[in-house]
């Protein structure tokens, strides 16, 4: 145990350094644990919401198109609409 | 004497087309222009139900059951109409569903409630509602 946090430390270029302690090493262990395992990927939240635009693809074009025929169906369906 | 005779005769014709125009416009208007449910007409002008961008009735707030039944039952309804209508028009469901949406919200009145493009719930005014910059 004590060999494999050695390397570890090694590792994440703590071994050596007289200024970290037990504890410290002990507390860097497993988050360097899981960056020699997977290697270092940080991933942040982004600051910004997330706004998931779904009628992204439907075009001004396609809805000029439409647009006498939907008024149509709205006229025609008073009941649901 | 006879003046009032014909009076009397032509005004009797009148009533009884008047009379039969009446009949057939009920025969034939019903079933087609029937108007909303009277829940449903309730719901929209306190405004428990807004119409959606995507051309569909949303609830506003939380909403009771029998609400979302009501509204799960128009929508349902909906959007059999936009799949025939999309068809028939070699459009998306989506596509056909949205151009509704852009006119149903220009269509509600003051005090019904509406999305607009920053996906929140507006209470219609006497002006313009705020809609998608595609819309008609």
């Amino acid at each position: 145990m004590r060999q494999a946090r050695q390397i570890v430390a090694a590792r994440c270029g703590g071994t050596g350094q007289r200024g970290v302690t037990g504890r410290m090493l002990a507390l860097l262990t497993p988050l360097c644990g899981a960056a020699v395992l997977g290697g270092c990927i940080s991933i942040n939240a982004p600051d910004k919401p997330i706004v998931i635009e779904l009628n992204i693809n439907i075009t001004q074009e396609v809805i000029y198109r439409l647009a006498e025929d939907a008024g149509n169906t709205i006229e025609d369906n008073p009941d649901i609409f | 004497m006879k003046q009032t005779a014909i009076t009397k005769k032509i005004s009797a014709r009148a009533l009884a087309a008047v009379g039969a125009a009446a009949v057939l416009a009920s025969a034939f208007g019903s079933p087609a222009l029937a108007q909303r449910d009277p829940a449903y007409a309730q719901a929209r002008a306190q405004g428990k139900v807004g119409e959606k961008m995507d051309g569909y009735l949303g609830i506003v707030g939380s909403g009771d059951a029998q609400l979302r039944s009501l509204v799960d039952d128009i929508n349902i309804k909906r959007r059999a109409v936009y799949a025939d209508k999309a068809k028939a028009a070699n459009a998306t469901l989506e596509e056909y569903a949205f151009t509704a949406g852009c006119l149903a919200i220009s269509r509600t009145e003051p005090g019904e409630k509406y999305q607009a493009p920053s996906g929140d719930w507006k209470t219609r005014t006497s002006s313009a509602p705020e809609r998608d910059p595609r819309c008609p």
